[in-house]
């Protein structure tokens, strides 16, 4: 998959204006076949905006794409035949039965009534939905309804899955278990995943590579471990007995000034546990003693501060009013 | 053709889960019928310019009529609901054709409102409605195509405003006069003749004017040409607009 400059307005109205909001300002993404990309950012960013004009819902004001080998403006039945999506909201019919609903999306991707039946079976067992098949949807729990609409989005063995927003809402375990699902698909059948997320951890635990989206721009792009150790370095907190000697010995290291609080000292230096040894040495020659010692890898959430100057927490606060009810799509 | 069918077999399933919504349906017309009807007796018998046949010939098809506008107009809103559980969208990334998309939920609501117009029929036999058979089956087949229209346009504007807020008041700002101006409660040949002029813009007023013309056996009258091209051009014109709709993004 491959966008570039891809864009999108909306004209909105505010009170008695009509303004155009910039959803995504131009954005350029490359995803290699076999990648799991996770699409981070802020509610409000863009996210949603940019998948749903990746995935032919909404068409992009400026910008072309060529999604899973086929040209997004030019040929988008190409398009759908080949990508899987899940939206934020899910898809199936709240007063639809499960299995009824898994058997109509394989039959509107062309397959056979038999086909369809053999898939959502497959599909059900996979995402251990087994007995749910005959319930009503809206009678699942939300974990179950979150591999349900994953399962939808794979009826058809698509080679691209989009994810938006797979595990918002979710328990801190059906989460852990979505995530297990969303890592075994990735890995025994190779399917290219996209999924955005507003949450660092989700990105951090599942995907290869992150792309930051702030405001509708693209402001970072890397591993996370790329993405961690370019902003800002490791934090190293050591506790001593003497913390102006540990201070005076890490102001000789790589990275910030020391800070010292009473009996801790803190530095961040891009390689942490690489100099862990030299100072520990420094400390014994000179007869001090360590009584704690951490290196804690930097977040998600200082990546997020140092290319925005916000942390994620502040940049929810300041979404711009998404009841502003739309007038229509500016072309 | 197939996803036609898939999409108004899995709309049809939802109405049979709650089919308790088919008989409400029924409910308004009935209680018009029960408690309307009998007033319109006397008033049919005492006024001049009233259209020929008894009350019941008169009224009854005009409650079919009612039940297209105050039934199948409504459908929008649970299109709604399901736009919001992401259903519309899941449905349009597939390469599933975007007027079947439509077209299987318009044709299922189409069976919805035949059943309720039989049951409506059925029900005011015992009331004294006399009508010949081929008149009402006639009539019935002008009502289904009407009521595709209204489905499609009701779907339509749904996708377009996207909120039960903002489709409510439309529905009733423009379906009451809509309603009034039908003749659907007192035939529109008893209006002066300002209001007379103004309903004859109203293509339900033709609709109904041709189910009572129906109702009564009188197959021949100009009336019923009159209603059947105007159902027909009501028809295109809805489906035209809904299914661009639907191909249309639904941003
Ligand atoms: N249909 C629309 N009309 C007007 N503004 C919209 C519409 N959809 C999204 N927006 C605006 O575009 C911006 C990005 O939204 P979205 O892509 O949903 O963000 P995210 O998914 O990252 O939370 C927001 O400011 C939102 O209010
Ligand atoms: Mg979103």
């Amino acid at each position: 998959m491959t966008a570039r400059g891809l864009a999108r307005t909306f004209r909105a109205r505010r009170g008695r204006t009509v303004e155009e909001v910039t959803a995504v300002a131009g954005v350029d993404i490359d995803v290699a076949a076999g990648e799991l990309v996770g699409f981070l950012g802020p509610n409000g960013a863009g996210k949603t905006t940019t998948l749903r004009m990746l995935t032919t819902l909404l068409a992009p004001t400026a910008g072309t794409a060529t999604v899973a080998g086929h040209d997004l403006r030019t040929d988008p039945a190409g398009v759908r035949r080949r990508i899987g999506y899940v939206g934020q909201s899910g898809g199936a019919g709240p007063d639809c039965r499960v299995r009824d609903e898994l058997e109509l999306q394989a039959r509107l991707y062309g397959l056979s009534a038999a086909e369809a039946a053999g898939r959502a079976a497959d599909l059900l067992g996979s995402f251990d939905l087994g007995e749910a098949g005959s319930r009503v949807v809206q009678t699942l729990s939300g974990g179950q309804r979150r591999r349900l609409d994953i399962a939808m989005g794979l009826v058809h063995r698509p080679p691209l899955l989009f994810l938006d927003e797979p595990s918002t809402g979710l328990d801190p375990q059906s989460r852990a278990n979505l995530w297990e699902h969303i890592s075994r698909l990735h890995a025994e059948h190779g399917t290219t995943l996209f999924l955005t997320t507003h949450y660092l951890d989700e990105a951090d635990a599942l995907c290869d590579r992150i792309l930051v989206i702030d405001r509708g721009r693209i402001v970072a792009a890397g591993t996370p471990d790329e993405l961690k150790r370019r902003v800002s370095g490791d934090l190293v907190v050591v506790g001593a007995d003497s913390p102006e000697v540990v201070a005076r010995l890490a102001t000789d290291l790589p990275g910030e000034q020391p800070a010292v609080d009473g009996s801790t000292v803190r530095f961040r230096t891009p390689d942490g546990a690489g100099v862990l040894p030299a100072l520990l040495r420094g400390m014994d020659a000179a007869g001090v003693a360590a009584l704690s010692v951490e290196v804690r890898r930097p977040s998600l959430d200082d990546v997020f501060l140092t290319l925005t100057g916000r942390t994620l927490r502040d940049a929810e606060a300041d979404v711009p009013d998404p009841a502003a009810a739309p007038v229509g799509a500016a072309r | 053709m197939t996803t036609t069918w898939l999409i108004f077999r899995r709309s049809l399933r939802q109405s049979l889960r709650n089919p308790a919504w088919v008989l409400i349906g029924v409910f308004q017309p009935l209680i018009y019928l029960a408690l309307f009807g009998p007033l319109l007796i006397p008033v049919v018998q005492n006024t001049p310019g009233f259209p020929p046949g008894d009350a019941w010939q008169v009224f009854v098809p005009a409650l079919v009529v009612q039940q297209v506008v105050f039934g199948t107009l409504f459908v929008g809103f649970g299109l709604i609901s399901e736009y919001r559980a992401g259903v519309i969208d899941r449905m349009r990334v597939t390469p599933a054709s975007r007027s079947a998309l439509l077209l299987g939920r318009s044709l299922k609501d189409v069976v919805v409102l035949v059943l309720q117009s039989v049951l409506l029929v059925l029900i005011s036999l015992p009331f004294g409605l006399r009508a010949p058979l081929g008149g009402v089956l006639l009539a019935l087949v002008l009502i289904a195509v009407a009521g595709l229209a209204m489905s499609a346009a009701s779907y339509a504007l749904a996708l377009r405003l996207k909120s039960e807020e903002a489709l409510g008041p439309v529905f009733n700002t423009f379906g009451l006069p809509l309603l009034l101006l039908s003749g659907v409660l007192l035939p529109m040949s008893v209006a002066p003749d300002w209001l007379y002029a103004i309903s004859r813009a109203n293509p339900f007023v033709h609709i109904v004017d041709a189910e009572r013309a129906l109702f009564r056996g009188d197959l021949g009258d100009p009336s019923v040409l009159i209603g059947a091209g105007v159902t027909a051009a009501l028809v295109v014109l809805c489906l035209t607009w809904g299914i661009r709709t639907f191909h249309r993004e639904s941003a």
